[in-house]
């Protein structure tokens, strides 16, 4: 990896609350123009790594080095209460000043333009989930965390806005650190893949890690609707490993 | 017509409007109301401490109130507590020695009532100079935390994964609103400061869809209710205090008529 594209450096990093380690020796590189990709089964320290990275905790162990301040992040719940009149336009510049064009452009990619002027609150899960991808876009970033973004969203809705994530990192050179379930969807579009389950239980490229042994267990055990998913897309990229991963169907 | 403390009390009132239109709305947005009650209370101490050590009663106030806050910043951080179990603890500490000082204090002549309710009657030009001032210190130190603040009582974590340190702020607001407390006694005293904070914003709510509409709003209604309320408080001869919260809470029934067609 060269070094000049390295945006963040997590180093067997870990964290300790209430008596128990949430995640422990995590490493992982977010590099420019690729996509890394977190799975495991819930309170696997998805989310925890994904803030470690972003350097919301005090007390970690191990380091995290960040070499960008340009970083836009996607929490996996954001709650607006009624108290609080937020309509698109106002949240997209939240933390940023954007021309009118920006905000256009961004909405427009996620498909949300109609919506500029409703109230946040009424919204639908998956509006929701675009105005908070395109926020997160409309300035450019450097680095991109997404946790669960396309939660909520109808499925072909799912499958464009992963297409749009993958071209976003292709166009704006931008790394993005991704937290997803649906393993059968992210596994085609990303760089990397880190498989948690309260440590790095293995890592590598989608095709690797989906040949894993401890992968295998890990999802089989949990749900076996997952592994029947999962089975399903093992057996096709193994059908189609002479030739190529891409081909669907 | 206007008799000359009562122009006073004007000046002062829309001083104070225009502050606890903008800080209220922060209150009702980061649920603070308990919080705001909690400073008031511990200002009685503040103005005990005034009359015992004989300084500026303001200044003793926001000494007071700073002090406050800052203890229940750092309890969060080292207390498992709870939120409001803290404020209730620093809010009748607070106020349990400020009363029990004020005990000590019997050979002196105390208003309490003006300070529980607030008093027209007692403004003067130096609390003018003090609102007016202080206010636009207030203003335009929250002027400059505006865009963190809001971001960081949208949600937390975002603001700070992307740049701002919500930390800092929320300590800096929390300074204003003890700030805001230890300018307005006088006219609305410590038992409704809160209210004056709170309600016109609520209002407000009714009325809007976006932040800057609802600070706005707040605003008006708060001068509405110092307009209204003042004249009503000097023509039937009540404190000035509740007769203004009880001008915000009419205007408040009014605007809930707006939102029933609405929805």
């Amino acid at each position: 990896m060269i070094d000049n594209d390295l945006l963040v450096k997590v180093s067997d990093a870990g964290l300790y609350k209430d008596g128990k380690w949430l995640v422990k020796g995590v490493n992982l590189n977010i590099t420019k123009g690729k996509i890394v990709t977190l799975i495991g089964p819930n309170g696997s320290g998805k989310t925890t790594t994904a803030k470690i990275a972003l350097g919301l905790y005090k007390n970690i162990e191990g380091t995290v080095e960040r070499l960008t301040n340009k970083i836009s992040y996607v929490p996996q719940k954001v709650s607006i209460d009624w108290t609080l009149p937020v309509r698109v336009i106002d949240f997209m510049v939240l933390t940023q000043d954007l021309r009118d064009q920006e905000i256009n452009d961004a909405l427009n990619l996620t498909g949300v333009e109609h919506l500029k002027n409703n109230n946040l609150r009424e919204l639908s899960g998956g509006e929701f989930q675009r105005v908070l991808l395109a926020r997160a876009i409309a300035k450019k970033p450097d680095l991109l965390v997404l946790d669960e973004p396309v939660q909520g969203v109808d499925f072909t809705g799912e499958v464009e806005l992963y297409a749009l994530i993958k071209k976003i990192s292709e166009t704006l050179q931008c790394g993005i650190l991704l937290i997803s379930h649906d393993l059968h969807v992210v596994m085609s579009a990303t760089d990397y893949v880190v498989c948690l389950n309260g440590h790095v239980c293995c890592s590598g490229t989608p095709v690797a890690v989906a040949q894993n042994k401890e992968y295998k267990e890990l999802f089989g055990e949990k749900s076996s609707h997952l592994l029947s998913l999962y089975e399903h897309e093992h057996d096709h990229v193994h059908d189609s490993d002479g030739n190529i991963v891409k081909e669907a169907k | 017509m206007f008799d000359d403390f009562l122009f006073r009390a004007l000046i002062a009132g829309i001083g104070i409007a225009l502050v606890t239109g903008p800080l209220g709305c922060f209150v009702v947005w980061r649920r603070l109301s308990f919080f705001g009650d909690t400073l008031a209370h511990s200002a009685l101490l503040g103005v005990i401490l005034s009359i015992s050590f004989d300084i500026n009663i303001s200044l003793s106030i926001f000494a007071v109130s700073s002090l406050v806050a800052l203890i229940l910043l750092r309890l969060q951080n080292t207390t498992n507590l709870a939120g409001d179990a803290l404020l209730g603890l620093l809010s009748h500490s607070s106020l349990a020695i400020g009363l029990l000082v004020l005990g000590f204090l019997s050979f002196i002549r105390f208003d309490i009532m003006g300070v529980l309710f607030g008093d027209i009657l007692s403004v003067n030009v130096n609390d003018l100079i003090i609102i007016w001032a202080g206010g636009a210190i207030i203003l335009f130190v929250l002027w400059l935390i505006w865009k963190p603040l809001f971001a960081s009582t949208v949600n937390y974590e975002l603001a700070e994964a992307e740049g701002m340190n919500p930390k800092r702020v929320n300590a800096i607001f929390t300074i204003l609103l003890a700030a805001l407390i230890a300018i307005s006694i006088k006219m609305v005293g410590l038992l409704l400061i809160t209210g004056m904070l709170i309600i016109p914003c609520a209002m407000a709510r009714n009325l809007s869809n976006n932040p800057k509409q609802m600070v706005v709003l707040s605003i008006i209604g708060g001068l509405l209710s110092v307009f209204v309320g003042l004249y009503a408080s000097f023509e039937i001869n009540t404190s000035s205090g509740p007769t203004i919260v009880t001008v915000a809470i009419i205007l408040f029934i009014l605007s809930l008529s707006r939102i029933r067609k609405k929805y």
